[in-house]
């Protein structure tokens, strides 16, 4: 029985008030101040689309087996790279090993669903388990209806032939080339056509045809769905398309709208997530996906869900949440405007690729070194244990940090060194099972650090080299609280 | 141990430029401004020197690499000059190549100069740059006030210090230090501050404000070097000889392993207590006579006071507060101004605490001279962050062969 095994969930911290966007901007379109209530989730400036489905990755694979993952997919409509497999990076970030499938899907909103109906074909063929990860960081002009109602954010399911928490019934996919916004090769922003079309030559005429064929195939009746995740941002459209479906008006999903926003290509797993956060066993989920067509799926809870470890998931990643009112800084973050940065942003970038090939393993997958003489474990992995009792040589195996939880031995806020977001918070962390390292902090508040505090290591942004065009990353410490497991 | 330096090399002749904001002078005018001044006072004709020592730290945004700049500034005549960097510790470095020349007799007598010209980055604070390939990789993006600040932290929470009472004697350390620069005619900073001043000065990185952080400067200062013999046969009389020069380097216990606790120097517990043993001083707080610390941050003061063994661990602020370390304290600490004051042009900085040392012992310090006739002077010149770092310690002394 094909499904799905295990899932992780992850919305930036980061949820940026409606009304700041409309504060700033209504002056010259007052039709935004009809979306001024509530908030969208946006990334830190050190996050991006890869971060986040390594973040989600990292939820979805707790308590799992990470080493029999064959395969990894990744969906996005932002890929931080246009030729470097992203599915590769994450795959290291998290520690899978070499011996994996892996693929990029992308060029549709759809891409997220499209590329899952993929990757349950490839596990009903004997491909999985399969890590299949979906994440988009949305850019947006300035001052436009997305501002407001597009988000960031991920999710992870893992795809297995064995006890899933939710059973693949059943799948259908229509394409046609509605073009309701498009965005052009090298262009930064959406170029989208009037929302009543959408709704009605778009939605209201394509979903339907696309479940009623999807109910056939699954011999569900319409009343049998118990959650309907339909992520539409135009109001009533999921609802009255339920209703001409048969679907009953309680099992339409709240499209989290006012919490996150669309997360595009994520978002209807981002609901299904969010769904199995809720799920009973026997329940059906329905997930209708709209982008130059549709995609639209079924899944069924199984006993099994109870049972899944307890994790973040959307509603944990909903539940961590700071509150950001001040536009000019998402501005920033975003690069929508030009800010001065100081003589000392201007330091070369510049990545020694075959530096960072010889040393992935550190910079993408955080990985130390454990010495076989004295134990002593440590961070870089080096030639000569750094035990000063011990200076043994070679003796080092490898030994993953990511998931090693850490303190704060020392820290500042530093406000001389260059930062997108100053103070640069930095500091001496010191990890439970040994070894220590001088890193960069992350979503930190300011005034919130001490010395002893938890803290757990992420994967983010390190710095953008802009002259290439190149994205560096690395991991940083976050303060551990604000992480917990949820739901 | 080795039978050590003491007393094999004395000091013939010292110069040091005027430190600050030299927007009017290249480096090679710095060079020549220090070297003048130490060829005067060694009373020789520049054919005598045997072999040169070029410090420079940040060498990119000044004279570039190797030891020619110095050879083309001063037109040193087919002499080995060689170039040395070993982060803010350099100077020190130039001035041990210098000393071990001699000690070895491979040199009658040794050059020693150290140049630094920060200020041709259109910015303040020291200049950012590469920290290697893979360094720069994943290394946080520490600024030198952001890892300095680090000891505050760790101080505060391993001897439950409140924030307050540390700032109040970090403060007090940067209000001495401009009250003995305003007598140093050649100190970038000549201005007299206020606890308020300190105390509430803008924030750089916390809990360091813009007060608890020293001077970038441009500056060069120069040493010669000879034996005691030679510099006796030249007809000099009262001499100033080294007597300990000391150096240790973080080989990554604090950086990677979990026995430091972050709040002091670990290379400078070491390589002072190896000074000492060079130097025969066996109660450093009742022998020193002078410091010079590296008093990059009021910080990084504050807790070398402990690791140099003079004050008890945990007892710096009260030392600090009861005046100790004043210019007329016991053991007054930067009676030049420090880094803080006279200015840190980083090459220079190990050479300019030895040339305030070599004043203060012959009573040529003018308006700051110490009253006390002073035995040994202690330089303590550190590289890098607390956590990697180079750490040397130097001493110098009236020669009583």
């Amino acid at each position: 029985m094909v499904g799905i095994t295990s899932f992780g969930g992850y919305i930036p911290r980061l949820r940026l008030s409606r009304k700041a966007i409309v504060d700033a901007n209504s002056w010259q379109n007052s039709a935004l101040k009809a979306y001024a209530k509530a908030e969208r989730a946006i990334c830190n400036w050190d996050e991006d689309s890869l971060t986040m489905a390594v973040e989600a990755g990292r939820d979805c694979l707790s308590g799992q087996d990470r080493a029999g993952v064959k395969a990894v997919y990744f969906a996005s409509t932002t890929f931080p790279f246009d030729d470097r497999l992203n599915a590769g990076i994450a795959a290291e970030a998290l520690n899978l090993g070499s011996d994996i499938t892996t693929l990029d899907v992308s060029a549709s909103l759809r891409a997220g669903t499209s590329g899952l109906i993929a990757a349950l074909k490839t596990v009903q063929a004997g491909g999985g388990p399969l890590l299949y990860l979906a994440s988009d960081k949305r850019r947006t002009k300035a001052a436009s209806q997305q501002e407001l109602l597009y988000g960031d954010g991920a999710v992870a399911l893992l795809l297995g032939d064995k006890d899933p928490i939710a059973k693949f019934v059943a799948s259908h996919s229509e394409a046609i080339d509605f073009v309701d916004h498009y965005r052009g090769h090298g262009s930064d922003f959406d170029y989208a056509w009037e929302e009543r079309w959408i709704r009605d030559e778009g939605y209201a005429k394509i979903v339907p045809p696309a479940l009623a064929a999807l109910l056939e195939k699954a011999k569900l009746k319409p009343g049998e769905i118990t959650h309907f995740c339909m992520p539409v941002t135009l109001r009533g459209v999921a609802v009255s398309v339920a209703k001409k479906l048969g679907v009953g008006e309680t099992a339409v999903r709240d499209n989290l709208d006012g919490q996150c926003g669309d997360t595009g290509t994520s978002h209807p797993l981002v609901m299904l997530v969010h769904a199995l956060q809720d799920a009973k066993p026997g329940d059906k989920i329905l997930i209708a996906s709209f982008g130059q067509g549709c995609d639209a799926m079924v899944f069924e809870a199984t006993a099994a869900l109870p049972k899944l470890e307890r994790r973040s998931g959307i509603k944990g990643a909903l539940a961590r949440r700071k509150p950001e009112t001040n536009y000019n800084k998402y501005l920033s973050f975003n690069n929508l405007v030009t800010t001065e940065k100081g003589l000392r942003s201007e330091v070369d970038k510049w990545t020694a690729l075959s530096t960072l090939f010889r040393k992935r393993g550190l910079l993408t997958g955080l990985i130390g070194g454990k010495c076989t003489k004295c134990g002593t474990v440590q961070i870089p992995k080096s030639n000569i244990c750094v035990n000063p009792n011990c200076n043994a040589i070679h003796s080092q195996e490898d030994h993953p940090f990511s998931d090693i939880p850490g303190r704060v031995n020392s820290y500042t806020a530093d406000l001389l060194t260059f930062s997108p977001d100053p103070p640069a918070h930095y500091g001496m962390v010191q990890f439970a099972e040994g070894g220590r390292m001088m890193v960069d902090f992350t979503d930190v508040d300011q005034g919130a650090i001490q010395v002893g505090m938890p803290m757990r290591m992420v994967f983010r942004i390190k710095e953008h080299d802009a002259q290439r065009n190149f994205t560096k990353y690395f991991w940083k410490a976050a303060p551990a609280a604000q992480t917990a497991k949820e739901n | 141990m080795a039978k050590g330096i003491k007393d094999k090399v004395a000091i013939l002749g010292m110069g040091c430029s005027k430190f600050g904001e030299r927007w009017d002078k290249e480096a090679d005018d710095l060079m020549v401004e220090a070297f003048e001044e130490a060829i005067k006072d060694a009373g020789i004709e520049k054919s005598r020197i045997d072999a040169a020592w070029l410090a420079t730290a940040i060498e990119e945004v000044h004279v570039g690499k190797s030891g020619v700049p110095l050879a083309m500034a001063l037109r040193l005549p087919y002499i080995p000059v060689t170039r040395v960097e070993n982060y803010c510790a350099s100077g020190s470095e130039a001035f041990r190549g210098a000393v071990y020349a001699v000690a070895s007799g491979a040199a009658d007598i040794a050059l020693a100069l150290g140049v630094e010209k920060l200020k041709d980055t259109g910015y303040g604070g020291l200049p950012q740059r590469s920290r290697g390939v893979l360094n720069s990789m994943f290394w946080a993006n520490v600024s030198a006030p952001g890892s300095f600040a680090q000891l505050a932290a760790a101080y505060r929470a391993k001897h439950g210090v409140a924030a307050e009472d540390l700032k109040k004697a970090m403060a007090h350390i940067s209000v001495k230090s401009h009250d003995n620069g305003s007598k140093n005619p050649k100190a970038h900073l000549r201005n007299k501050v206020t606890m308020d001043t300190v105390l509430n000065a803008p924030m750089v990185a916390e809990p360091l404000g813009l007060f608890d952080c020293c001077g970038v400067s441009d500056g060069a200062a120069c040493a010669i070097v000879t034996t005691p013999e030679i510099a006796r046969s030249l007809g000099k009389k009262d001499l100033v000889s080294v007597k300990a020069l000391q150096l240790a380097v973080s080989n990554g216990v604090e950086s990677q392993y979990n026995s430091w606790d972050g709040s002091y120097f670990a290379t400078t517990r070491v390589a002072s207590t190896r000074a000492y043993q060079e130097a025969g001083i066996k109660n450093p707080r009742e022998e020193v006579s002078l410091i010079e610390v590296h008093d990059c941050f009021s910080i990084t003061e504050l807790v070398t006071m402990e690791d140099l063994h003079i004050s008890p661990e945990g007892g710096a602020i009260k030392d600090v507060m009861d005046g100790f370390y004043d210019s007329d304290g016991k053991v007054p600490c930067q009676i030049d101004g420090g880094l803080k004051c006279f200015g840190h042009p980083i090459g220079s900085s190990g050479l300019r605490m030895i040339y305030e040392m070599y004043l203060q012992m012959l009573g040529r310090a003018g308006e700051r001279q110490r009253k006390d006739n002073p035995r040994f002077g202690l330089t303590h010149n550190l590289g890098g962050f607390p956590h990697q770092n180079v750490c040397s310690v130097s001493i110098v002394g009236r020669y009583e062969g």
